[in-house]
C-alpha cells in the first residue's frame, strides 16, 4: 500500500518535472531566438558598414542598383510616418481608453472591448488595400495633393493599426489606478471630467507612456500597409509640405527589395544593415517602454 | 498590462505550434516527393523567376504537359532575382528573367560550379500609360526621359493641363525598372549617369501602378504591355522628334518602329539536357504561338 503511494507520488513528481522543464525551455527559447536572429542580422548586415564608406551609407541617395546606399531618406521616412501615426493615435487612443474605462456603462464596455480586439486582428494587407483604393484618392481629392500616396496616408493607416495596442494598454493603466483616487477626487467636489482629467489620467501617466511606446513599436515595424500607401519614393522629407508627399520607409525597402537582391552583394548586406538600424530603433523604443514599467513598479501604489 | 502578457504568451504558444507542425509537414512532403517520382516515372521540371514572365511560363507549361503527360512542370514567380538565386542553389531547373543576369550573379553562379546558359524566349513591349482623362497622347523618348529625371514637372509643358506630374515606376529590383532606366531614361548611352528622380513613386506591383494611373489624373507610369488594362491610356512614343509616334503592339514591336521593347530570358544551369532541353526546344519552336495570346511578342 505504502509502496504504491510512494510510486504514485514519484510519478507525479516526475511528470511535474517534465512539464516544468518543457515550459522553462519554451520560455528561454524566446530569448534564444531573439539572440540568434540578432546574431544573424549582425553577420549579414555588418559587412555593409565597412564595405561602403559612411559618406555613402548616410547620404541622401538610395539607388541600390547603382551602389548608392544613402539610408538617411529611409530612416527619416520611417520616423516621419511613425511620428505622424502616433500624433494621430495618441489622443484618439487615450480618449477611447478613458471612455471605455471611466465613462461607458457596463454593457457598452462589454461590447467595445472585444470590438477593439477585433480591430487588432485585421490583416495589414487588407488595410493597405483599403488605403490604396479608398483613403488615398480621398486624400488627393480633398487636399489637392498631386498624389494620395503620402506620409499622411501611411500615418493614418498606421494610427489605425496602433490604436488597439494603445487602447488596451492605456486601459489597463487606467484600470490600475486605485478606486480611492477617484473617490478622493469626487469627494473634493470635482466633477467626473475633472477627476478623470486631473487625477486619473495623470496617475496612469507612465502606463500611457508605455502604451504609446508599444504603439510606436508596432507602427515602425509595420510593412505591408505602409508599402502600399506611402508611395515609396526615397526623397528627403525636409520641407513643410513633406507630410503630403510620398516617402519610403525602412521596412518597405527591405520587403520590396529583398526578394530580388543578388545574395552576398553589397545591396544584400545593405538591406540587412537597414534591418540592424530598425532592430536597434525598436529595441530603444521597447527599452523606454520597459523602463517606464519598472519605474511604475518601484513607485508601488503611488503610480 | 497583465492582459497583454497573457496575449503574448498565447501568440508565442501558437507560433511554436505552427513552427513545429510546419516543420513536420515539410519533412513529410519531402519524403513523399522522393518516393513518388521514380515509381510513376514522371520527370519534374522546376521553373521559377520573373513575375513578368510568370503567366506566359504557366501557359507554356500547361500546354506542354498536355502534349507530354510524362513531364511535370511547376512554375513559380517571385522575381527575376529569386529565379536566378534558385538556379544557383539548384532548386530550379529553369530560371525566368525579364533582364540579363548581372555580372555579380554570373560570378556567384560560377563560384557554385554553375555556368548559366541564356535563352531569349519572347519579347515584351513596355507601354507608357497615363490616366484616360489626360489630353496628352504622345511623347518622344527625350520627353519621357526628361519627365522621369524630374526636368519636366508639369503636364502643361507637354501640351496637357496645368497639373503636376506624378511619376510612377516599378520597384528598383524589377527587370522592367532596369530596362527603362538604361534604354529610356539614359537613351541607351552607357556613359550616362542619369537616374530616376527621387520623387518617383516606386510601386511594389503592376497592380499598384494600374490602380494609381486609373485614379490619378496627374500620374504617368509604365509597364509590360501584357499588364496594361483597358482603363489606362497608352501613349504613342517616338524615337525622336522627327520619327513617327507609334503605339505599342505586336506588329510595331516586330517591325522595330515602337522604340521600347526588350527580350525576356530563360536561364539553365549549364547546357540543358534531357527533358529540360526538350521543353526549351518546344518553347522556342511550337510554344511561340502562345506568346502573342498573352500580350507578348513572339520571336519570329
Amino acid at each position: 500500500m505504502f509502496a504504491r503511494q510512494q510510486a504514485a507520488a514519484a510519478h507525479a513528481n516526475w511528470g511535474e518535472f517534465v512539464i516544468e522543464a518543457f515550459i522553462r525551455v519554451l520560455g528561454f527559447s524566446t530569448i534564444g531566438f531573439v539572440l540568434l536572429i540578432f546574431l544573424f542580422l549582425l553577420r549579414e548586415g555588418v559587412p555593409i558598414f565597412y564595405k561602403v564608406p559612411p559618406s555613402n551609407l548616410f547620404g541622401i541617395h538610395w539607388y541600390p542598383i547603382f551602389d548608392l546606399f544613402g539610408t538617411l531618406p529611409l530612416l527619416l521616412g520611417s520616423v516621419f510616418v511613425t511620428v505622424t501615426a502616433i500624433l494621430i493615435a495618441l489622443p484618439l487612443g487615450v480618449a477611447t481608453a478613458v471612455f471605455v474605462r471611466e465613462v461607458a456603462p457596463n454593457w457598452a464596455r462589454e461590447v467595445l472591448k472585444p470590438m477593439i480586439e477585433v480591430l487588432a486582428g485585421i490583416p495589414s494587407v487588407v488595410l493597405g488595400f483599403f488605403g490604396m483604393h479608398v483613403v488615398a484618392p480621398l486624400i488627393r481629392e480633398t487636399l489637392g495633393a498631386p498624389t494620395g500616396l503620402t506620409v499622411f496616408t501611411g500615418g493614418l493607416l498606421l494610427a489605425y493599426m496602433a490604436l488597439p495596442t494603445i487602447i488596451s494598454v492605456a486601459e489597463d493603466a487606467l484600470d490600475a489606478v486605485p478606486k480611492s483616487f477617484r473617490d478622493a477626487g469626487l469627494a473634493m467636489g470635482a466633477t467626473q471630467w475633472q477627476t478623470i482629467w486631473r487625477v486619473v489620467v495623470p496617475a496612469a501617466r507612465s502606463g500611457i507612456t508605455t502604451a504609446v511606446m508599444l504603439g510606436m513599436g508596432r507602427a515602425i515595424g509595420e510593412t505591408m500597409a505602409v508599402m502600399m500607401v506611402t508611395g515609396n519614393a526615397a526623397r528627403m522629407p525636409l520641407s513643410l509640405d513633406a507630410l503630403f508627399k510620398p516617402a519610403r520607409t525602412m521596412t518597405a525597402t527591405i520587403a520590396a527589395e529583398m526578394g530580388e537582391v543578388a545574395q552576398g552583394s553589397a545591396h544584400y548586406h545593405a538591406l540587412f544593415g537597414i534591418g540592424i538600424i530598425l532592430f536597434i530603433l525598436t529595441l530603444l523604443i521597447n527599452l523606454v517602454a520597459v523602463s517606464t514599467i519598472f519605474k511604475k513598479q518601484r513607485r508601488g501604489g503611488l503610480r | 498590462m497583465r492582459a497583454v502578457c497573457r496575449q503574448m504568451c498565447w501568440v508565442f504558444l501558437v507560433g511554436a505550434v505552427m513552427v513545429l507542425s510546419s516543420g513536420s509537414l515539410a519533412c513529410r512532403e519531402q519524403r513523399t516527393g522522393d518516393t513518388r517520382s521514380p515509381r510513376s516515372g514522371t520527370e519534374n521540371i522546376e521553373n521559377k523567376g520573373s513575375d513578368t514572365l510568370v503567366n506566359l511560363a504557366l501557359a507554356w507549361a500547361e500546354l506542354y504537359v498536355q502534349e507530354r503527360p510524362e513531364v511535370r512542370i511547376s512554375v513559380t514567380g517571385g522575381g527575376s532575382g529569386t529565379g536566378i538565386a534558385s538556379l544557383m542553389n539548384r532548386t530550379a531547373d529553369i530560371a525566368n528573367a525579364s533582364r540579363e543576369m548581372k555580372i555579380e550573379e554570373i560570378r556567384a553562379a560560377e563560384a557554385n560550379g554553375i555556368r548559366p546558359v541564356e535563352f531569349v524566349v519572347a519579347r515584351d513591349a513596355i507601354a507608357v500609360v497615363v490616366n484616360p482623362s489626360n489630353p496628352v497622347s504622345s511623347l518622344t523618348m527625350q520627353q519621357i526621359s526628361d519627365i522621369y529625371t524630374g526636368k519636366i514637372t508639369n503636364w502643361r509643358k507637354l501640351g496637357g493641363e496645368d497639373r503636376p506630374i506624378v511619376l510612377l515606376s516599378r520597384e528598383s529590383n524589377s527587370g522592367t525598372y532596369v530596362y527603362v532606366l538604361e534604354h529610356v531614361i539614359r537613351m541607351g548611352e552607357p556613359k550616362s549617369k542619369l537616374l530616376f528622380s527621387p520623387e518617383t513613386l516606386l510601386m511594389p506591383s503592376s497592380e499598384g501602378i494600374s490602380t494609381e494611373v486609373r485614379q490619378n489624373p496627374n500620374a504617368i507610369g509604365y509597364d509590360g504591355l501584357g499588364y496594361v488594362t483597358s482603363d489606362q491610356k497608352v501613349l504613342a512614343v517616338a524615337r525622336d522628334a522627327s520619327s513617327p509616334y507609334m503605339l505599342p503592339s505586336i506588329a510595331t514591336v516586330k517591325e522595330g518602329s515602337y522604340p521600347i521593347s526588350r527580350p525576356l530570358y530563360m536561364y539553365t544551369a549549364g547546357e540543358p539536357g534531357g527533358q529540360v532541353k526538350a521543353y526549351l526546344d518546344w518553347v522556342l519552336g511550337p510554344g511561340q504561338k502562345l506568346v502573342s495570346k498573352l500580350g507578348f511578342v513572339p520571336l519570329n
